[in-house]
């Protein structure tokens, strides 16, 4: 059971990078093998649909739904088949599309490697799983667009898409914390339950990055640039994957928009502009490429004008609907600029008469896209705006149906005409002037779906879909509301058609405006301030930072100089001075030695030598004197005698 | 004892090498990478001894391969090492970062019995450091690194070698003494008078007084925070990074930064922990500051070693957010916290691995062409296409992308921060949106467009916006004149090359989608620092 679940996933992951490290020795057998690697998915999401096993890997720790854990419920159930299904009619379309000198290795592996986090995607439930796969999507998405590097600006369409698309995820990162914060675990279905602050910014995040990830506004412009990846990836990326990411996400989340109140509110005027917004874009553009990027924002708009009003079965199905109808449209798009070189809308001119089966298949998308009846997105549109309850938002979604008649229109009038043969082709390539047979098939298969998923606006097929998805009791559109969204996109798709017939200046009027260029959307994701920020940052850093440490080091220095000039005049100098005073001092003591010490000792010397030579005197050798000083000092003995007694 | 061999035994082969005068180059380049491979082998063998234990383990208990001998006995510092979750990744890091560098230099014709004797004296040092349980046993190893650095750069760098190195060593040096001044502290503030780590982490010093405790975490903090490098003590490093060999930047990047980071860990929270609460919130604004500030100037660079310098600075930001969170103990519950401190210890390993194969790499294009400037250089996927793919991987990788082990270290960084300080985290999230920006223009710059021959200053591409559609470039006839010489020149990857950056990404790789293999060793002793932090 989990096995094979691992093994949807797995799969694609493994033989992708196997092919990516193999390089352009795997260019021969990459497209056979993605063929069969998707083949094999597709079985396996059957067979996981059926039996909505669960996966848990062990991941991260300390926390509850910190581990790798897929789980196939009702939503994710659908959405397996649904992109394992297109993954596999794209990947046979881009075996008969891409030249044969392509480096199929690479593609192919990036392209299964896609293929599995979008799988990943769809049944993840925890936030580190949902994470991963969903920037791992984005990255595979940025090699993909920028598959063709070697052409200029190709791989800036990518990092551009891949900067704008992880400017949404930042809301992911910050949903982490939020639903950790909120309920101690990361499991999405935790999150559900969540109240408080908490749950606000959680929804908040999770709401930012749907949007980035779905080219909802504000950041609708990466889409018309990632046009310019090869064409089965456009037909890939704008079909069920990528872009569907986002809606299916806030289809996933929208118990917990739906308890915040203003979440749920936003996403649904956010889902309901883009779609008005992002139509009118659609029906500006000259490009047949473009125009199918901006409608698919605009059809995605109704998936999460769904998730916000809570008719989350009406959103599945418009998904479903528009995954197969975009994806049959690009499959054409792409088929047509391969064999005539061109996506400009004035040289496609008659291109559906000069292929005729995929002619018939694009005819029947294009239908379908506009919203007739019986065809798919007329059932699912209605399902979406049934749910809508407020009169504003009800016109606003009418209105949006209403364009995607006109764009849809457009397509036709131009594709269904005559060929006047003035049509210019190969100045975007050379042409092969020739539609495989396998691509043809392909859109046929596509085309199929896109007419027969009309059974949804069945009441008994509604609700099944509605069992299926855990959804019963949404409400559906009643006949008079199927009935009039029919006529109005047929009355749309005629007046359409007569205009671009009789008066074609008018829409091309429409296409030099500012609607032609994506209504200045691209210049909200210029990267002008940020490095215009830092620029100033690094001059700062430069300049005051480095300089300030510098400085401190500069001001030792100086004052190692100042010190060592004190150390010369003060500290030296009175070493100096000590020294000469000593030296004063030394001679100072020498002199004194000399004068008062030595004389001392040689006036003692002198006075002893003159008492010597006074006590020698009396020493005459003549008796008479000796006799007298006798007698004299008898006298005194004799005086000292009678005194002292 | 083990422990003590996988430290030592690299300085002791530095030792035979510089002892060996005869010995020729690439013999003593082969005795590096054998002397690293067997050192990492060791450290393979002790990880897979190594038991983490269940729940809290680590720091203050749980210590594996402990050795403990007296030194200096009068101040009780000791030889004390050993080995818990915390160190264990980052000497297996080491050990892996340095064998890639013995490999990347197996043509290294300048002195390379001496550059091997340094390198190899370095391990031991950045070992030394990872196993201290000693303040003072730390100190010495951590200054010898700044020591064994200073000579790289100096003796084999380029440009202004030696004031870059001079600036790295003073600017380092004075940074340590800042660290010493704090271990000093905490000596004289223990009760036991001692710089035994386990001792002070179980009975932490200056609990009763907040200002003497507040004093040393800033000494501690300022020490750390010059080494990690954090905003506003980092601008030595891209000057260092860009005058260094690309082995030296690969080990400075990835080795010595994380000492400065795991200082934090492994001495500030646990043996501070009332004055790391009380202060957590300023290593939060400071680690969010280093994120924008290393971001948003890396962008602006026109270097590529600045560039990838410079994102070393937001990287370590992220570490200081994710420890700042954990120290924020009254508003966030236990889970978060450990979460983010996860979060951080698994970013030092992440960082250390993707850095330096980023600088490895852009070491190659410095062998190729001697510029890192952004303008010499252009359309290398096709000349080399190796080359390409493995700066596409590391860019991603160090960008943050799922399936990486950045994203495995920011996701958590960031979820278990949010609920301590939700602005601050709020803020910090740009930071991953203008890396990837970043990383994505130089990219382009670099892989794709014309082919510029890096020698002869060309016109081309240095807007800087990266948008540039180039429709037509009518001026291209100089480029299309260089075009088939610079073909010849820019060699893709050669075999040493190869081997020593390809196993890095793989290891990123592996460790971004089966993280358990680190964190199994991880979530214990993270578990352990964020109870000691909460006492």
């Amino acid at each position: 059971m989990s096995a094979a679940l691992g093994a949807l996933v797995l799969l694609p992951a493994l033989s992708g990078t196997g092919l990516l490290v193999a390089g352009r020795r795997a260019d021969r057998a990459a497209g056979p093998l993605a063929v069969a690697v998707t083949g094999a998915g597709a079985a396996l999401s059957a067979w996981v649909a059926g039996t909505r096993p669960r996966l848990s890997v062990p991941f991260l720790g300390v926390i509850e739904g910190g581990d790798l854990r897929l789980v196939v419920d009702g939503l994710s159930a659908v959405l397996v088949v649904l992109v394992a299904g297109i993954a596999l009619l794209v990947t046979v379309f881009a075996l008969a599309d891409l030249p044969a000198d392509a480096a199929r290795g690479r593609f192919f592996g990036y392209l299964l490697l896609f293929v599995a986090a979008m799988l990943a995607t769809v049944t993840a439930a925890t936030l580190p799983a949902l994470l991963l796969a969903w920037e791992v999507m984005g990255a595979t998405s940025y090699a993909l667009i920028g598959f063709r590097w070697e052409e200029p600006g190709k791989l800036a369409a990518g990092t551009r898409a891949f900067v704008t698309t992880r400017a949404g995820d930042l809301g992911l990162y910050v949903a982490g914390g939020a639903a950790l914060a909120a309920t101690g675990s990361l499991v999405l279905a935790d999150l559900a339950g969540a109240d408080g602050g908490w749950a606000h910014l959680a929804a908040a995040g999770v709401l930012v990055a749907a949007l980035g990830k779905s080219a909802q506004l504000p950041f609708s412009a990466w889409l018309s640039a990632a046009m310019q990846g090869p064409s089965p990836v456009s037909a890939l990326l704008h079909s069920a994957t990528m872009v569907a990411a986002g809606g299916y996400l806030l289809i996933r989340m929208q118990p917990l928009l739906a308890a915040t109140g203003w979440a749920a509110t936003a996403a649904a005027w956010a889902g309901a502009l883009t779609a008005l917004v992002l139509g009118a874009v659609a029906l500006a553009q000259s490009h047949l490429k473009q125009l199918l990027a901006a409608s698919t924002a605009a059809q995605i708009g109704f998936v999460v004008l769904a998730a916000g009003v809570g008719a989350t079965a009406g959103g599945t199905a418009q998904l479903v609907a528009h995954a197969a109808v975009k994806a049959g449209l690009f499959v054409a798009a792409g088929a047509w600029l391969t064999a005539l070189g061109t996506r400009n809308l004035a040289d496609l001119r008659g291109a559906a008469r000069r292929y005729p089966g995929i002619g018939a298949a694009a005819t029947v998308a294009a239908l379908a896209l506009a919203g007739v009846p019986p065809l798919s997105l007329w059932a699912t549109k209605d399902e979406v705006l049934a749910g809508v309850d407020g009169r504003a938002l009800t016109v606003v979604g009418l209105a949006a149906a209403a364009l995607s008649a006109a764009y849809a229109g457009r397509i036709l009038a131009v594709v269904l005409a005559r060929p006047t043969g003035d049509e210019a082709f190969d100045d975007e390539e050379p042409g092969t002037r020739r539609v495989p047979a396998l691509t043809t098939v392909v859109a046929g298969v596509l085309a199929v779906f896109a007419a027969g998923l009309g059974v949804l606006a069945l009441p008994a097929v509604a609700e099944q879909l509605k069992a299926v998805l855990g959804a019963e009791g949404q409400p559906s559109p009643g006949l008079g509301e199927l009935l009039s969204s029919g006529a109005l996109a047929l009355a749309v798709l005629g007046l359409t058609i007569a205009v671009v017939s009789t008066r074609p200046a008018v829409l091309q009027q429409l296409s030099r405006g500012p609607l032609g260029s994506w209504a200045g959307l691209g210049r909200l994701l210029s990267p002008r301030p940020a490095m215009a920020l830092a620029r100033a940052l690094a001059t700062v850093d430069d300049r005051v930072v480095d300089r300030a440490v510098m400085g401190v080091a500069a001001g030792a220095r100086r004052l190692a100089a100042s010190a060592s000039q004190a150390d010369d005049r003060v500290l030296d100098g009175a070493v100096s001075a000590v020294a000469s005073a000593t030296r004063g001092a030394a001679a100072g003591a020498a002199r004194m030695d000399a004068g008062v010490v030595d004389g001392a000792v040689r006036g003692t010397a002198r006075a002893f030598r003159r008492a010597g030579s006074a006590a020698r005197r009396p020493q005459t050798g003549l008796l008479h004197q000796y006799y007298a000083q006798a007698v004299v000092g008898l006298g005194v003995l004799l005086v000292l005698l009678l005194v002292v007694r | 004892m083990l422990l003590t061999v996988v430290i030592f035994l690299p300085v002791v082969i530095a030792g035979v090498l510089l002892a060996a005068r005869g010995l020729g180059a690439r013999a003593a380049i082969g005795l590096w990478v054998a002397a690293s491979a067997v050192d990492l082998a060791l450290v393979g063998w002790m990880w897979w001894r190594f038991e983490p234990g269940e729940g809290a383990s680590g720091v203050v208990d749980g210590l594996a391969y402990e050795a403990d001998l007296q030194w200096i006995p009068t101040v009780d510092a000791g030889y004390h090492v050993g080995v818990d979750g915390l160190s264990l990744p980052l000497l297996a890091l080491t050990g892996v970062l340095f064998l890639a560098c013995a490999i990347y230099s197996l043509r290294e014709p300048d002195r390379p019995r001496t550059y091997a004797a340094l390198f190899l004296f370095l391990q031991t040092a950045c070992l030394g450091t990872f196993a201290s349980l000693d303040l003072i046993l730390f100190f010495v190893f951590f200054d010898l690194t700044i020591v064994g650095m200073y000579f790289v750069i100096a003796g084999w760098g380029h440009g202004n070698a030696r004031r870059s190195a001079l600036k790295f060593f003073l600017y380092t040096f004075i940074g340590s003494l800042a660290l010493l001044v704090g271990f000093i502290g905490l000596f004289l503030g223990s009760d036991e008078r001692t710089f035994d780590m386990v001792a002070l982490a179980a009975n932490p010093p200056l609990a009763d007084s907040p200002v003497a405790g507040g004093l040393v975490l800033l000494a501690i903090g300022l020490g750390l925070a010059v080494k990690t490098p954090l905003f506003p003590f980092h601008t030595w490093l891209p000057d260092a990074h860009t005058d260094a060999p690309a082995a030296g930047s690969a080990v400075l990047a990835g080795i010595l930064l994380k000492l400065g980071t795991y200082g934090f860990v492994r001495i500030a929270m646990p043996i501070l922990p009332e004055a790391w609460q009380r202060w957590a919130m300023v290593a939060v604004v400071v680690g969010v500051i280093s994120v924008l500030w290393g971001a948003f100037v890396a962008l602006a660079q026109t270097d590529v070693k600045r560039m990838i310098a410079y994102t070393s600075v937001n990287h370590m930001g992220y570490v200081l957010l994710g420890l700042g969170a954990a120290g924020l103990v009254a508003s966030a519950d236990e889970g978060a916290r450990t979460v983010a401190t996860v979060g951080a210890m698994y970013q030092m390993v992440s960082h250390g691995l993707l850095t330096g194969a980023l600088f490895l790499l852009s070491g190659v294009l410095w062998s190729r062409g001697h510029t890192y400037a952004f303008d010499r250089w252009g359309g290398l996927a096709r000349p080399a296409p190796v080359f390409a793919g493995c700066l596409a991987l590391a860019a991603f990788g160090s960008l943050g992308l799922p399936g990486f082990s950045g994203f495995i270290a920011e996701f958590q960084i960031f979820t278990g921060a949010l609920q301590a300080t939700p602005v601050a985290t709020v803020i910090a999230v740009v930071g991953i949106l203008v890396t990837a920006g970043l990383f994505l223009v130089a990219l382009q710059r670099l892989l794709t467009g014309d082919p510029v021959d890096p020698v002869v200053p060309a016109e081309a591409d240095a807007d800087g916006t990266g948008e540039r559609p180039a429709p037509d470039r009518t001026d291209g006839h100089t480029v299309t004149a260089t075009r088939p010489e610079v073909s010849a020149r820019v060699v893709d990857l050669r075999g040493h090359e190869v081997a020593s950056i390809v196993p890095l990404l793989v290891l990123a790789l592996v460790l971004g989608l089966l993280p358990r293999i680190v964190l199994d060793v991880l979530e214990p002793a993270a578990m352990a620092v964020v109870e000691l932090v909460a006492r």
